[in-house]
């Protein structure tokens, strides 16, 4: 059976701050789906359905935003969906509009994935508490410290790793005009000297909180013929999930963030992820989840993810540059955050990317997770249409 | 286009509260019952989607532990909208069009027993301009109660039977909250009374699809989906005719609905006002069974209620009572979002 391939032909953010006090929810989702359209040169009238995706509702304290949101992003009288898979949401968003392309349902459908931080504390948002379960501790930060601190002692990393992921990021950035946090000043010894937060994590080896948008355009092979500038192809598209806490959960490598990669190598027909990808774009909101995610995306064996990082590796002009947007370290929109992983890595691939651009970056990984570490989305876009 | 069919369905019994059960508990017996009506573990499922809302469960990724009830472990390819679980069963229905699975599992559930629903649906409303009006949902069904009944479309009394059939419907339906003869009470919210409106309970559903000849091995008589569709209007009331529903009339345009007469449909209408509104837009006539189960207003737990309409249908399929039926599923103030599916069954 024949899916349809499934190309990006248009692109759109915000400029992502701490708060857009210019802006109503609605405009902020509209500013990013107008400039997607105008990346594909295409207009309302030719978007068939429209996939919606944000983290929990009460990040904003508004219930299904996309009833509201229906006349802000052209929707009315078009089919649109509501995904919600907690932090992977902006990738599986894009998933699910993927699959209404390749499953030939519609030909051109609208994505989109927003969050608005800045109209409610997703602090607390997180930490409501429930009896008999384990809250997140105030914040994600609490949750997933001490699993940054398994895997230092698992595999023996100096404690220095984080800080140079930061200081990357910060750094990749600064050649992001759509960034958050644009430090001009920033140096390794101020991420070094930044205040712990929870330890090891550095306050400058977190997200920040940000308000802001992504859209992508997404078409058929049609619809890419007509499309101005080239196109990204999706090689291939997963999500998995396991369950939050049982006994065998590997927190540090979790399983369901193998399968996930392994099943978008295979559709992709990527045999060495190391040798046959040139950049990834990946879900990183605490800068020791860098070398965490290399081991389990298959970039490095396992215990070898921090000797990339240390070794440059990963930098915007390494052998396989990872965030080159900034990553989320740099802009943390938590709903969208997913979206703009897979809209960046392909944004590389149309060779888009400005400042910011991997020379001749031709297969480039987006990849999103969520929840306690249980929810992965990830998916690999090239400039060459797939074989298949 | 490929052949996929609900192949099995199963419910809770809807309750107006569920104190002693977490969401998860209430959720575990439908998901057994479906795996078991097909001989299916977890692991043979190709595809998992479920449908929910964390304002009613009253904290952020709630399904989260729902997840955990299903057993994802190894890892299963899963997916969940924020919406009621019609939605998730069209993303796994696009999901087996693509070829990537040949079974899926799709579920939903809510429980409206632990807060004020009224209060807490206003919530969906335009956070700047509506919300902070606290308009409830009794209300906006009540204004669009009176449109009806001001354009001549309804009136008192044949509401009043709309609500009288569908409970009397519902006595043959042991899941259902709502049985038999139900007062129609005094007004709620003028025109409506207490009987106009649905019942407010907890409830979840299950079902699972199938494509092809996988549907024929695991299901005697499977309800195919010959067309599925959905379709959203403006937020905004003011810029609606209430009398209608544009949306409903053209996702049953997009899923076939009109090609040939149905002879059941299974109508999402929480109240019986919207039944009118549905009937016309749906072009329903008086020869086809409407909410043979007692529909709505017999048991409306939220998030699932769509869901259940839609398993209803194939059931009737199932059962042989049925070869061509219609399902319906909403979401959104005063019908905003409306889902149509068709379903049918081989010849018998």
């Amino acid at each position: 059976m024949s899916k349809e391939p499934v190309a990006v032909v248009g692109i759109g953010q915000t400029k992502h701050v701490a708060a857009r006090r210019d802006v109503s929810i609605a405009g902020l989702v509209r500013d990013a789906a107008r400039r997607a359209l105008d990346d594909a040169e295409l207009t309302w009238a030719d978007i068939d359905a429209v996939v919606i995706g944000k983290a929990p509702d009460f990040f904003e304290g508004v219930m299904m935003p996309e009833l509201y949101l229906a006349d802000a992003l052209g929707a009315v009288g078009k089919p649109m969906l509501r995904v919600h898979t907690a932090g992977s949401v902006g990738g599986s968003t894009a998933l699910v509009a993927a699959n209404l392309v390749a499953a030939r349902v519609h030909s051109t459908v609208l994505t989109l994935a927003f969050e608005k931080q800045s109209e409610s504390n997703a602090m607390w948002g997180l930490s409501l508490p429930i009896p008999f379960q384990q809250p997140l501790l105030a914040g994600a930060g609490g949750f997933f410290a001490p699993h940054v601190r398994a895997y230092m002692r698992r595999t023996g990393a100096p404690d220095t790793v984080g800080s140079l992921v930061a200081y990357k990021d910060r750094r990749n950035a600064l050649k992001n005009p759509y960034a958050h946090l644009h430090e001009h000043d920033i140096t390794l010894e101020k991420v070094q000297a930044s205040p712990m937060l929870w330890d090891p994590i550095r306050y400058s080896e977190t997200c920040p909180s940000s308000d802001g948008a992504c859209a992508m355009v997404l078409t058929d092979r049609a619809g890419a013929a007509r499309a101005p500038r080239p196109p990204a192809w999706m090689l291939g598209g997963a999500m998995r999930s396991e369950p939050t806490l049982f006994a065998g959960k590997d927190f540090v490598s979790p399983r369901a963030g193998k399968d996930c990669a392994a099943d978008v190598y295979r559709q992709a027909g990527i045999a060495d992820p190391r040798r046959d990808i040139d950049a990834v774009e990946m879900y990183v909101p605490f800068s020791w989840y860098e070398p965490m995610w290399l081991e389990n995306l298959g970039f490095a064996e396992e215990g070898e993810g921090w000797k990339l990082t240390e070794s440059g590796v990963t930098e915007l002009d390494g052998d396989l540059p990872v965030n080159m947007s900034g990553g989320v370290l740099s802009a943390n929109p938590i709903g969208a955050s997913g979206m703009i992983r897979f809209a960046e890595a392909a944004l590389q691939v149309r060779g888009q990317a400005g400042e910011h651009q991997v020379e001749g970056a031709r297969r480039v990984l987006g990849h999103a997770y969520g929840g306690g570490s249980q929810f992965f989305s990830m998916w690999l876009v090239g400039s060459e249409l797939p074989d298949s | 286009m490929r052949d996929i069919a609900l192949v099995a369905f199963a419910q809770t019994d809807h309750r107006r509260s569920s104190d002693e059960l977490s969401e998860v508990e209430m959720l575990m017996p439908v998901l057994h019952d479906v795996l078991a009506q097909t001989g299916l573990q977890t692991s043979d499922i190709g595809f998992t989607c479920s449908g929910s809302s964390d304002y009613l469960a009253g904290r952020a990724f709630s399904f989260t532990l729902a997840l955990d009830g299903v057993g994802a472990w190894p890892p299963i390819s899963e997916s969940h909208v924020e919406m009621d679980g019609a939605w998730a069963l069209y993303e796994a229905w696009t999901k087996l069009l693509t070829g990537e699975a040949d079974t899926a599992l799709v579920y939903a559930y809510g429980k409206s027993s632990p807060g004020s629903v009224r209060d807490v649906l206003t919530r969906q409303l335009d956070p700047y301009y509506v919300a902070p009006l606290w308009p409830d949902s009794v209300a906006l069904a009540a204004l669009q109660a009176q449109a009806l009944i001001d354009a001549g479309d309804t009136d008192e009394p044949a509401l009043a039977s709309v609500a009288a059939r569908s409970r009397a419907e519902a006595t043959a339906n042991s899941h259902a909250q709502l049985r038999g003869s139900v007062p129609h009470g005094d007004y709620l919210v003028r025109p409506l009374r207490t009987g106009d409106c649905p019942p407010i309970g907890d409830g979840a559903a299950a079902v699972i699809l199938a494509a092809g000849e996988r549907a024929r091995e695991l299901c005697a008589r499977p309800a195919w989906i010959r067309g599925i569709d959905h379709r959203i209007e403006a937020h905004g009331l003011g810029v609606r005719d209430l009398t209608d529903s544009p949306s409903a009339r053209l996702a049953a345009e997009k899923a076939g609905a009109f090609e040939r007469p149905v002879d059941t449909a299974e109508l999402h209408a929480p109240f019986s006002s919207q039944e009118v509104v549905l009937r016309k837009a749906l072009r329903l006539g008086d020869d086809v069974r409407v909410n043979p189960s007692g529909g709505a207003l017999a048991a409306n737990p939220i998030m699932a209620a769509g869901l259940i309409r839609i398993g209803e249908a194939a059931a009737a399929v199932h059962r042989g009572e049925s070869d061509r039926a219609l399902a319906h599923a909403t979401s959104g103030p005063c019908l905003q979002q409306n889902l149509v599916a068709v379903l049918e069954g081989d010849p018998l």
